[in-house]
């Protein structure tokens, strides 16, 4: 997840826009013709023959325009609707076995002819420092190839209008609910990104994303306390016709504590649950601390599988690229090359993909021009494979990258990022009120909450959102100051159940900061509600002066 | 980017502001050059600059407000500029909550500009990397490291007749050194206004010994204990707790600052009399524009915490005219007072404690007590009778920051140090804090 604060949400307003503004804002109307594929081709041969001259190997060209939209409200205020786009030109060469990097806004054949020789320039500077020469893993040149988010309703062509109706209808419901405070955002991309390089390839894709976080806040000033609930979405790498709500698309949570949803999201309706359980947090029973078997559904259990699976198999992370910042990782590849190293239990089987339709990573190419696809990571319970890009592929002896390359600008420089990564389902038939009739001691938890975990990925806390106390195989009353520490390989270990593929359904992180300087990516990660058995629960309530 | 002098952004702006057909307008523009140098398995992984100018257009027609941005600064397209914040502003629904921009603000010029910084190039970023990758080569250790700096200039102006411009400069070092076995780990942050007062080599040797030093940790029971925080592992304590300090989540019961059956905290001693924190834009060593870019409200030295006492909440212009209060910038900068005493005194002024270099992953848990978690990384020591005695594997710790400075034994001299995840430049002293209360361990390095 973003370490820094990617936006100030209570303070979007002029000179104080930490969302990606750099560039042009533009009226709706505008958004909606992309630049001509025949003049982003005529960028990218241009910066690759000047690249090619001066002296790169390799070059690549990513040709950008990312346009956004933010609509923030605070309780039935509309606070500030901003549009934005970002459009230029990114070169990444090699020429003496490193790498060298230039982007330029100047859209013109002299502009990226000369960030394509500034790039070269770089590249033979930091030669002299490499250690050893980058070796890419070779991708067959692809022709002049395409690929789009498969969206239904283009969030360009909503009225601005109607979608803050909808965010203030949402607000609405939730004060009706019993919410003293309302906030709601909707965040709605669109990348235009064109990826061609001297391998051949000249790849068009046209992303679309887009996520409505809502925040219900309850306060009793009897007792000077307060309490929120977040809603229960999740963001998608989908169209308008997520916010459709249709009925088929909701799923009763166990005992019928939660509505949730899979596929399309009904923000009225989780805004009125999220009023009513804010507060009904204030008056929630503080929990005991002690052991608990968890039981995690998807909305919840998305945010471990990214902080202590999907980071710590980073490639980078494990050679230590990253050992500055984000950390290094305990899945060292003596772990790996064991081919017994017990991730977790037998039943637990960890996929990486690129190819889910809806999930946030979903794209046709990377940001190397590698086709996308899946791939195990965790397999029968033993670490199997990472995440890795064309530069990294060769250490784990394998001859093709597994597409993980990603760049959050056409300035920023593209380097491996997470794909997708989720938890299986169980195979045989089993619902979470049957998981739950298993459990003598435990709490059942629904949606994400506070989090942290360390540099290596061992030891993490987790929060939720709404906590249920099980108690010899029913549920019971809510809880409150629930928070789960363990370590990472224990908790895997201690998978006790898997609901089946009916309950399996993605959670994602919108904005996921890595490197330096920090860039974001938006990832999804799946699974069923699951079972852990043995958990250390603590109780984070405390008295201050 | 060409850095454009006063007369020139103000000829900008004026040109804007004469297009504008809107209520008002206001204008804010930057320009930055941003470099870099980052390394890691003690070779170069990548360097850049970057260069960009992005001036931002808000208008009002009535109640309603538009946010348009641009970067280009042809005469062309300013006017598409102030066209497309004039219809997004038409198709925003009105804000009850609108403030009308600002009258006219004196802007007094804070120290936020270095020749030494601004001189910074290639050569300079290499060296400063150069120094810990050769030493690290030399000792069998690794390095992993980033230096950045900036250069730039903040322009804001509105149709009220504001009118500020000011260049600033800044720089920022880190760098983890591990050993080649992966026990032991040391990093170190240094940040400056002035270039002159970065030295890569003292900075870089610090990471090497606390590597050097951390190998064979000892795993010692979780619990309360009285610890050294390094200014590095206090800033990103501290500066959460001036989330809370916000004026309208106070009066609307929700921050910590909030009274139980209504209204805030103001006045009250809530902190340790040691504690003293302020802002102050003219402060030599972390200063910081003399104006706030969202408000663009001018800035002042504000007491936010004299004596333990919570002498200011912040009051956005809204909050303040519903509340009869005045609202002023901002803060951009947060000062925490200190004495003379050298990290190594506080060191050797204790019989058992430990010493933490820096805290990492922090993330509010509950906001009704700013219950922190996060965990100690890169260096912590375990000191007997006035020495570092051994290393220690790292903590986690859930810890509010209100506890934490009413638990303050002893305070040292404040540094200069950038927020890393708070947004503030802050001058903060190491301190020793008891009963800090760490509850599990963890097997990092």
């Amino acid at each position: 997840m973003e370490r820094r604060s990617f936006l100030n949400l209570s303070s979007l307003a002029l000179g104080t826009m930490l969302v990606p503004v750099c560039g042009r804002a533009v009226a709706a109307e505008e958004l909606l013709s992309p630049m001509a594929v025949k003049f982003k081709k005529m960028l990218a041969d241009t910066a690759m023959t000047a690249a090619t001259s001066a002296g790169a190997s390799y070059c690549d060209v990513r040709v950008g325009r990312y346009l956004n939209q933010f609509i923030t409200t605070r309780d039935l205020n509309v606070e500030n609707v901003v549009n934005t786009e970002s459009a230029g030109v990114g070169v990444r060469v090699l020429a003496g076995g490193a790498y060298g990097f230039a982007a330029t806004n100047d859209m013109t054949a002299d502009g990226v002819a000369g960030a394509a020789r500034q790039a070269v320039a770089i590249a033979k500077a930091n030669a002299r420092l490499q250690a050893e020469p980058v070796r890419l893993a070779p991708v067959k040149g692809l022709g002049e190839v395409s690929w789009a988010t498969p969206i239904k309703k283009d969030w360009r062509t909503v009225p601005i209008k109607d979608k803050a109706d909808l965010l203030i209808t949402a607000n609405k419901a939730g004060f009706d609910a019993g919410a003293n405070f309302m906030r709601s955002v909707l965040f709605q991309v669109n990348q235009q990104k064109y990826f061609a390089s001297t391998d051949g390839s000249y790849i068009d894709q046209d992303i679309h994303r887009i996520w409505m976080p809502i925040t219900a806040t309850a306060v009793d000033k009897s007792t000077n306390k307060f309490r929120s609930r977040n809603g229960l979405s999740t963001p998608v790498g989908m169209g308008f016709e997520y916010f459709d709500g249709r009925p088929a698309d909701k799923i009763k949570a166990a005992g019928g504590v939660a509505t949730l949803y899979k596929n399309s999201y009904d923000p009225i309706e989780d805004a009125r649950a999220a009023g009513r359980q804010a507060k009904d947090k204030l008056t929630a029973k503080s929990v005991e601390p002690g052991k608990y078997d968890l039981v995690l559904s998807p909305e919840h259990l998305w945010l471990t599988i990214h902080e202590s699976v999907g980071h710590p198999t980073e490639l980078d992370r494990v050679l230590g690229y990253e050992a500055n910042y984000a950390g290094t990782s305990f899945a060292t590849l003596d772990k790996w090359q064991s081919k017994k190293f017990k991730y977790g239990a037998e039943r637990v089987n960890i996929v990486a993909d690129k190819t889910i339709p809806g999930s946030l990573g979903a794209v046709g190419f990377d940001d190397e021009g590698v086709k996308c696809k899946t791939w195990d990571i965790v397999k029968d319970g033993v670490l199997v494979n990472y995440q890795a890009t064309r530069d990294q592929v060769h250490m784990l002896g394998e001859a093709e990258s597994q597409g993980c390359s990603y760049a959050d600008s056409w300035s920023s420089v593209q380097f491996q990022r997470m794909p997708n990564v989720s938890l299986s389902a169980g195979k045989a038939p089993l619902t979470p009120d049957e998981m739950i009739k298993d459990v003598k001691k435990g709490i059942y938890i629904i949606g994400d909450g506070s989090f942290s975990i360390d540099q290596q990925r061992y030891n993490f806390q987790f929060g939720g959102q709404l906590y249920f106390e099980i108690k010899d195989g029913k549920l019971g009353a809510q809880l409150e100051d629930v928070a789960y520490q363990s370590n990472t390989t224990e908790f895997w270990n201690a998978c006790s159940a898997l609901c089946d593929a009916s309950d399996w359904r993605m959670g994602g992180s919108f904005f996921d900061g890595k490197g330096q300087p920090s860039q974001s990516s938006a990832v999804s990660h799946g699974a069923s509600t699951a079972r852990f058995n043995g958990v250390n629960v603590i109780n984070t309530a405390r008295k201050i002066a | 980017m060409k850095f454009l002098t006063s007369e020139e952004a103000r000829r900008i702006c004026d040109k804007v502001l004469a297009l504008s057909q809107a209520d008002e307008c206001t204008v804010s523009l930057n320009g930055s050059r941003d470099g870099n140098i980052r390394y890691a398995r003690n070779s170069v992984s990548t360097a850049g600059l970057i260069e960009n100018t992005q001036l931002a257009v808000s208008v009002a027609f009535g109640k309603k407000q538009g946010t348009a941005v641009i970067n280009e600064l042809d005469d062309a397209s300013l006017e598409r500029l102030v066209r497309r914040a004039e219809d997004v502003a038409r198709l925003a629904p009105d804000n009850p909550e609108f403030m009308p921009t600002v009258d006219k603000q004196a802007y007094k010029a804070s120290p936020t500009y270095s020749q030494s910084t601004a001189a910074i190039d290639p050569e300079f970023r290499a060296q400063a990397a150069a120094y810990s990758i050769e030493a690290c080569r030399k000792k069998g250790l690794t390095a992993a490291g980033f230096f950045s700096d900036s250069l730039g200039y903040s322009v804001v102006a509105n149709s009220k007749g504001v009118f500020g411009h000011q260049a600033s400069t800044a720089l920022d070092f880190t760098v983890t050194v591990r050993t080649e076995d992966g026990r032991g780990s040391g990093w170190v942050k240094r940040s400056a206004n002035d270039a002159a007062r970065f030295d890569a080599r003292e900075a870089s040797d610090v990471a090497i010994e606390k590597a050097l030093r951390s190998v064979e940790a000892k795993a010692i029971e979780p619990g309360r204990y009285t610890v050294i925080l390094e200014p590095a592992a206090t800033s990103e304590l501290v500066g959460r707790l001036f989330g809370g300090f916000n004026a309208r989540q106070a009066d609307e019961g929700r921050s910590f600052l909030s009274r139980r059956g209504g209204g805030n905290r103001l006045g009250e001693k809530l902190f340790d009399e040691q504690v003293n924190v302020w802002a102050d834009p003219w402060n030599p060593d972390v200063g910081v524009l003399p104006w706030d870019g969202s408000s663009m409200l001018a800035r002042e030295r504000t007491d936010l915490i004299k004596g333990g006492r919570v002498n200011a909440l912040e009051y956005s212009r809204y909050w303040a005219q519903k509340q009869g209060a005045r609202a002023v910038g901002r803060p951009g900068n947060m000062i925490m007072g200190g004495s003379e005493k050298s990290l190594a005194e506080l060191i050797a002024n204790t019989k058992k404690g430990i010493l933490v270099t820096r805290t990492w992953y922090i993330r509010l848990v509950d906001p009704q007590s700013v219950l922190l978690t996060g965990l100690t990384r890169d260096g912590t020591f375990y000191i007997e009778n006035g020495k570092v005695a051994y290393p220690v594997k790292n903590f986690r710790f859930n810890e509010s920051p209100v506890t934490m400075l009413n638990n303050i034994d002893e305070i040292g001299k404040p540094v200069i140090i950038a927020g890393d995840e708070v947004p503030y430049q802050m001058l903060i002293p190491p301190m020793k804090v008891r009963d800090f209360n760490f509850t599990s361990l963890s097997d990092a390095v």
